[in-house]
């Protein structure tokens, strides 16, 4: 492609915001992770105290965290229409399973506080509102990564286009992925005997999160021969051969920090293992926005829209990234038994 | 069964998006009015504010949680049922949704945390200040999402190449011809939806003799407010309708049921006060109209006239029967408020407000009116604007997914389910808050205050006089 004068823009541009709506979608993906994360946890504990704690350590968060959710969806609108066109209808069914589990769960954290002690239903709520989010979170990225059925610049596929086995593994492991996360966020955030179980959570865990990864890494090159051909031809193989390395060394710091007890190093590798999944995703799909018709580049916003915007997100995003550090840091520190809601 | 797939898709979207305005309704202005309380108890050290501010604190983060998961569901909403809406005016909307997303929803969301959970973490002056921004995010985002309402009720700034909308100015998109008067009347409506929730739950613990200091302080706060804001809501109304009644002139022609044509083009236009428009025959049946009041109404003059539904093409008209009636029930409603304010108000003068139970009992009702007013009013703009999605642009037949009916109809009924559950408890659990009033917080410091004052105790035993039934 030719990248001068007017073009820089049409070529760049896009780029950029690809980079800017990955990284909304991976601090979604950690941020909201360990909230889901401990909301799936909630069922393995049946104790009130323990309940009460797992809750109050995400309370604060889980709204700011779930905004990413909303600059993810929204950047993709503004930044690349034509691909939220038709990514939006093709996976209509579980955006919307979805959206209706975080109905339920959000509406939990407050419900749950105000109708003690009657609020065994808003357990179930949040535990499963959590669990079926995370569950098609997975399954919207599985079904998006094997392909959209699209005609004359539409989604030409039908209502259960995304119900493939692929797709559904997908879901399972981001269950197992956010459920490790939330153990590792206990870990760092609480005593007590709250603590030796998250510890002991970690583990099936980690097992499966390591399984899920090791069955994409085989299943997706297999099946879909674009990404065979990106990872296992030269040039693209000199440089990609650090991504399964440092994969498996994070595995390893991983199960180390579970078996010693270590919170943040747990924690941390699980982050890492996610960003090195989200890597492999990216380096697989790339260019594809909507693999395996429509690149970035096709389904780019007009370049007046996404400069506009551009404008506003190099300051904002900054800012907002300073004062959601600054909440966290206000909470930082474990959570003290019976500190409270509200 | 056959379904038309844009009629599911209008239901969906119409249910939803009347579901979720009813929380920013509420939440713009309780973040307003915590925000102003704190302030207070900052400024005067008084107790009486600190309670009512942590009080009502718990109202908010129920109403907050209900309004944040409905706003995402729509917000999604854009893609997965409106896919070629987003397409053809993505490039002018979106941004304008997505700074919504980075001035507003972050701040809104983030600070929440420090504003529920951060009372003992930080110091006062610092949860004044997250009070604050939550306040300021919740107003941004009225903001944005009325700049891209109002852009599609009137687009301008834009150019369409090959059925795509551009954008050509974005100062002339945001601050677009109908935003101005669109944007004061609904940050209006939702101080006065909340105001009446405030001077309703006042009322009714005044009358359950639960914190009457504090109700006192509420039902007075309230009611200043409202007499100032329902006039003025007067005016912002009248500002729209003739803003309306420029850009939008077949929307005005139908909420006013307006058929006009031969023979009615001239003269002074009567007010029509009841009908039922009929649009197969293009008129209004059993109608009942008042004499030059709608040429005083939309022209300010005594003999004008507008154009009728009848001047306008029928494939652009939109529907009649809903646009006129909910700006009835608007207008109406309109008038009940400014009648109960204006002999509250009264009342007060005469040093009389806290000595009738009638009055109180009557306003310990009212706490509905502002939701079902704002709703009217947005019934009024949004169906009025059919048959179009964004005017002159897109049409809501040519906008819609290519989404099987099936799918549409089983999540409508699943939206109608998970959002009766929701709604139903949010319902129950914020009337038991109110029900249990500030004290439950902490014991009612204020009361054993009362006693100490020589005045209030007299004024108490009126209370209970009018408590035990007058
Ligand atoms: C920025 C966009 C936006 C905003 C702020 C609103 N709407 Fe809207 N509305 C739409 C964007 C939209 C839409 C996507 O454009 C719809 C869907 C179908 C249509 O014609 O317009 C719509 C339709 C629509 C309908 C159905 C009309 C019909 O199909 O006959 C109703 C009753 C409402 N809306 C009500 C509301 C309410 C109660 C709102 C208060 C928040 C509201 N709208 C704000
Ligand atoms: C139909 C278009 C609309 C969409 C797509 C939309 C989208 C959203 C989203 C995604 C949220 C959640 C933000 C968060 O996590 O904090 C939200 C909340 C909110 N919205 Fe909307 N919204 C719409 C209409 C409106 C209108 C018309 C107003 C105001 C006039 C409004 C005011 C608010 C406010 C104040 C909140 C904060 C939550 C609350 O107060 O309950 N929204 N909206
Ligand atoms: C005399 C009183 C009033 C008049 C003349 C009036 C007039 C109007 C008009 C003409 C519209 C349609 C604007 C358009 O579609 O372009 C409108 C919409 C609306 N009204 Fe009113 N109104 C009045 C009172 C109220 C009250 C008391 C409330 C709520 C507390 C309210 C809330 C709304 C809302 C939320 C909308 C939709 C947003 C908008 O288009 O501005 N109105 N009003």
């Amino acid at each position: 492609m030719d990248v001068d004068g007017s073009l820089w823009f049409d070529y760049y541009l896009p780029l950029i915001w690809a980079l800017l709506i990955g990284t909304a979608i991976v601090l979604y993906v950690v941020l909201d992770g360990f909230d889901l994360g401990v909301g799936i946890l909630f069922p393995w504990t049946r104790h009130e105290a323990d309940r009460d704690q797992m809750m109050n350590s995400v309370a604060p968060f889980w709204d700011g965290n779930e905004t990413w959710l909303i600059l993810g969806g929204g950047g993709l609108w503004v930044a690349f229409p034509k691909a939220y066109a038709v990514i939006m209808p093709a996976v209509y069914l579980p955006v919307m399973f979805m959206l209706l589990a975080l109905v339920f769960r959000g509406v939990a954290f407050e419900f749950r506080f105000v109708s003690k002690p009657n609020h065994h239903w808003w357990d179930i709520a949040f535990a499963a509102g959590s669990t079926v989010a995370a569950f098609f979170q997975g399954v919207i990225l599985g079904a998006v990564v094997y392909g959209v059925t699209v005609a004359n610049g539409q989604f030409a596929g039908g209502p259960f286009d995304w119900l493939h086995p692929f797709a559904l593994m997908c879901g399972f492991g981001l269950v197992a992925g956010y459920g490790l996360l939330g153990a590792g966020w206990l870990m760092m955030r609480v005593e007590g005997p709250l603590y030796g179980k998250a510890r002991q959570w970690a583990v099936p865990l980690l097992g499966a999160l390591i399984v899920f990864i090791v069955a994409v890494s085989i299943w997706t090159p297999l099946a879909i021969p674009g990404i065979a051909e990106r990872w296992f031809t030269t040039p693209e193989i000199y440089w990609l051969w650090p991504v399964p390395l440092l994969t498996a060394l994070f595995a390893w710091t991983a199960i180390r920090g579970v078996y010693a007890g270590r919170g943040l190093q747990t924690f941390a590798s699980s982050v890492a293992l996610f960003l090195l999944c989200f890597a492999g995703l990216a380096i697989s799909v790339f260019p594809y926005l909507v693999p395996p018709t429509i690149t970035i580049w096709e389904a780019a916003a007009a370049p007046e829209s996404q400069l506009f915007l551009l404008l506003g997100a190099a300051p904002m995003v900054p800012i907002i990234l300073m004062y959601t550090g600054f909440v966290y840091w206000t909470f930082r520190g474990k959570l003290k038994p019976g500190e409270g809601y509200h | 069964m056959d379904f038309d797939p844009v009629i599911l898709a209008r239901i969906q979207f119409a249910f939803t998006v009347s579901f979720h305005i009813i929380f920013p309704s509420f939440t713009i202005g309780l973040a307003a009015w915590i925000a102003t309380l704190e302030g207070m108890w900052l400024w005067t050290k008084n107790d009486r504010y600190h309670l009512l501010a942590r009080f009502w604190t718990k109202v908010f983060a129920v109403s907050f949680a209900m309004g944040v998961v409905s706003g995402i569901v729509l917000s999604y909403q854009f893609g997965t049922n409106w896919s070629r809406y987003s397409e053809v005016v993505g490039n002018v909307v979106g941004p304008l949704i997505g700074y919504e997303v980075l001035t507003a929803f972050f701040l809104e969301a983030t600070f929440l945390g420090l504003m529920l959970f951060g009372w003992n973490r930080v110091p006062p002056w610092l949860h004044f200040v997250a009070c604050l921004a939550v306040a300021i995010g919740t107003t941004m985002s009225a903001f944005w999402i009325l700049s891209a309402n109002s852009w599609m009720q009137f687009p301008a700034g834009h150019e369409v190449r090959d059925g795509i909308a551009y954008p050509v100015d974005w100062l002339q998109i945001i601050f677009n011809p109908t935003f101005p008067t669109r944007f004061g009347h609904m940050l209006t409506g939702a101080y006065i939806t909340t105001a009446f929730v405030i001077f309703a739950t006042g009322a009714r613990w005044w009358l359950a003799g639960k914190a009457v200091d504090q109700a006192e302080t509420a039902v007075r706060m309230s009611l200043g407010l409202l007499v100032v804001l329902v006039p003025l809501q007067g005016f912002l109304g009248d500002a729209s309708g003739l803003s309306t009644l420029q850009h939008q002139p077949v929307k005005v022609a139908a909420m006013e049921a307006h058929w006009g044509g031969e023979g009615e083009t001239e003269g002074p236009m009567p007010w029509v006060l009841f009908a039922w428009p009929n649009e197969a025959e293009e008129r209004n049946d059993y109608q009942i109209t008042i004499p030059f009041v709608g040429s005083l109404i939309l022209t300010h003059t005594l003999d004008g006239t507008i154009k009728g539904l009848k001047d306008f093409p029928e494939e652009d008209r939109p529907p009649v029967v809903i646009p006129f009636f909910s700006f009835r029930v608007m207008i109406g409603l309109w008038g009940v408020m400014l009648l109960t304010v204006v002999y509250g108000a009264v009342q007060w003068r005469r040093g009389r407000l806290f000595a009738e139970g009638r009055y109180l009992r009557f306003v310990a009702m009212t706490w509905p009116i502002g939701f079902v007013a704002v709703l009217a009013g947005w019934f009024t703009t949004e169906v009025g604007r059919q048959p179009w999605v964004a005017t002159g642009i897109l049409r809501t037949v040519d906008a819609i997914s290519p989404v099987a009916a099936g799918a549409v109809l089983t999540t409508l009924v699943l939206f109608v389910l998970v959002y009766g559950i929701v709604f139903s408890a949010g319902i129950y659990y914020i009337n038991r808050l109110l029900a249990k009033g500030p004290q439950a917080a902490r014991g009612d410091v204020d009361d054993g205050a009362t006693a100490l004052r020589p005045l209030s105790a007299a004024h108490d035993a009126g209370r209970k006089a009018i408590q035990a039934g007058e």
